[in-house]
């Protein structure tokens, strides 16, 4: 009976416990170690897998709002801009190197206010997707965000942002022109603006990329939409070295709109169309024009210094510690 | 404890004392080695000039993160290892005579990631900074973002960015200090926001690191990549100093910005 095994998790601990598990079979069917001696062993080991198999549901039910968040038939940022303003006028580049149409910029109308639109798309069809790099973007997209977030803040438009990245492109020239200082800069700029800003995940929110445009006054988050600092397959890879444990890290690093809400990082979760907003783009399109029109007439009643003041609180309280001394 | 020690980057082997004396740099190819935060300390701050804010914070498991290894566990060993209770010391100091706010971070500790109470010592540096109205300096060593915190570790990014705003409000200067290697979620908040960024040569200074990168390009990438030099030639870092000059370079920094 080698319950040592089971005491470490082991990488991908479903094999491991099967394993274990077979094994104490084989011993029970030797006649020797029939009997009583292994009543305790036995009821730890079936403790042990009762709740690895309860991880290993939440571990599923968590992988499914993963793909959820990143089906390419989800309504995309595209597709909320032509459903919800009017007048959209879309703007194109960094004015320093390039355009990066992973970033979606432009001015459009909501309830007779400008406002000022952010967002990434990450294609539906193989040339969408190169068109826009699967909504990974390089420096010049968000030095685009900085520029048009400069325009609404002279202006007085408010800005809503609709976040959809897998992450920020990983590459050598996006390196070179400064990737980190870019999403940097554009995470700043969010902090500085003296005008309202509502950030809806729509989809997957990942790390600094998704960041980059989701410092807002407050932030929505579509029910089946993820919201994460690293992607559960470089978790896995980094912490397990074993992709098999791509799920766990899912579960393990929560990502989803109710662990979110409950760890205040989302101030709204928007519900959608039964079965995922796929099922329903068109409704899914009017629940967010409905809860954007609500918010940015909640937002307006306060004077820049105020909003500026309270995203800068609302983004500061952020953490757990503990503290025996003060300083 | 072994007389000799090998450069990891020339091969060739060094006197633990001449390497120690040297401030752990290799005196044949000027390799600048990763310094713990007390040893950074000692040679950046005047002599007794440094005092410790929040040494007794420390993170708590709160997501209960599922892994082979408790947070818990991780954490005790780093404090072990390090004797340091987080990935970042911050206190009061002087540089050449001038009172500065300093953070130092510490890659031995978890690799030096970004989580709760890193965020919360940041923030509470920048508010000793705009109280007493004196430069705010990191020092940057980090792997990224704390992921036994999940989106927390996301939220200290934005968290770190929004105090080190509030510096910049008061027109305060903030120079940071990029030492190997600093990257991921660090690189892409605080760091790369300071008036002055200087860095320690050959430092590694990226948001994704050369693995990620070469693998998702589907190429070898150049032995330069992402380096203090190539970061010079990109226009991303204002000056490359060696350890020993980055104490003056501070000093004068300071003098420039403060009459």
């Amino acid at each position: 009976m080698d319950l040592k095994k089971l005491k470490e998790v082991p990488k991908s601990y479903v094999k491991e416990i099967l394993r274990s598990l077979s094994k104490f079979e084989r011993l029970k069917k030797i006649p020797f170690f029939a009997g009583i001696h292994f009543k305790d062993a036995e009821k730890e080991l079936d403790g042990k897998i009762e709740g690895y198999r309860m991880i290993d549901r939440q571990s599923a039910r968590v992988w499914r709002i993963v793909e959820l968040s990143r089906d390419g038939r989800r309504p995309q940022c595209l597709d909320y801009v032509k459903g919800i303003f009017t007048d959209f006028v879309e703007l194109s580049g960094d004015r320093l190197a390039g355009e990066d149409k992973s970033v979606m910029a432009g001015l459009g109308k909501i309830g007779g206010r400008t406002v000022a639109i952010l967002g990434q798309n990450k294609g539906k069809d193989t040339k969408e997707r190169i068109k826009y790099n699967f909504g990974m973007s390089v420096p010049e997209g968000y030095r685009k965000s900085i520029r048009i977030m400069d325009i609404a803040d002279r202006f007085g438009f408010p800005v809503v942002t609709f976040v959809d990245t897998p992450a920020a492109y990983a590459g050598m020239e996006a390196e070179d022109k400064g990737q980190a200082g870019a999403i940097a800069t554009s995470i700043l700029k969010m902090f500085e603006v003296s005008v309202p800003i509502i950030v809806v995940l729509i989809g997957e929110g990942g790390s600094g990329g998704a960041l980059a445009l989701a410092v807002g006054n407050e932030v929505a988050m579509l029910e089946n939409s993820t919201y994460s600092v690293i992607t559960p397959e470089g978790c896995a890879a980094i912490l397990w070295r074993d992709p098999a444990g791509t799920k766990l890290a899912a579960r393990a690093l929560k990502i989803t709109s109710p662990d979110l809400a409950r760890l205040k990082v989302v101030d709204r979760i928007i519900h959608e169309p039964m079965g995922g907003a796929h099922n329903d783009p068109r409704r899914m399109v009017k629940i967010v024009k409905r809860y954007l029109t609500d918010a940015l007439g909640r937002w307006s009643k306060f004077s820049g210094e105020e909003l500026k003041m309270m995203r800068a609180q609302r983004f500061e309280k952020f953490g757990f510690f503990e503290e025996t001394d003060t300083f | 404890m072994e007389e000799k020690i090998k450069c990891r980057k020339c091969g060739r082997e060094i006197e633990r004392e001449a390497f120690l004396l040297n401030l752990r740099v290799c005196p044949y190819c000027n390799d600048h080695t990763i310094l713990g935060s007390m040893d950074r300390i000692l040679i950046t701050a005047d002599e007794g000039s440094f005092r410790e804010f929040s040494r007794d914070m420390k993170s708590v498991d709160f997501l209960k993160f599922f892994d082979l290894k408790s947070y818990k566990e991780r954490l005790m060993e780093a404090k072990l290892k390090t004797g340091l209770n987080e990935a970042i010391v911050t206190g009061e100091a002087k540089i050449g005579g001038h009172p500065v706010a300093l953070g130092v971070m510490d890659f031995g500790f978890m690799g030096g990631s970004m989580g709760s109470v890193v965020g919360e010592k940041i923030r509470r540096l920048c508010d000793f900074s705009i109280k007493k109205v004196v430069p705010l300096i990191i020092f940057a060593s980090s792997g990224g973002a704390r992921m036994q915190e999940g989106i927390m570790s996301l939220m200290q990014m934005a968290k770190t960015v929004s105090a080190v705003n509030r510096v910049r409000e008061k027109k305060i200067p903030y120079f940071c200090i990029i030492t190997y290697p600093t990257s991921g979620g660090v690189s892409a908040s605080f760091a790369t926001i300071a008036d002055i960024i200087i860095s320690e040569p050959g430092a590694l200074f990226c948001f994704a690191g050369p693995r990620v990168v070469s693998q998702t390009i589907k190429k070898e990438i150049p032995p330069d990549f992402g380096l203090a030099e190539r970061n010079l030639k990109n226009g991303q870092v204002d000056m490359i100093a060696g350890r020993k000059e980055i104490r003056d370079t501070l000093a004068r920094l300071i003098r420039l910005f403060s009459s």
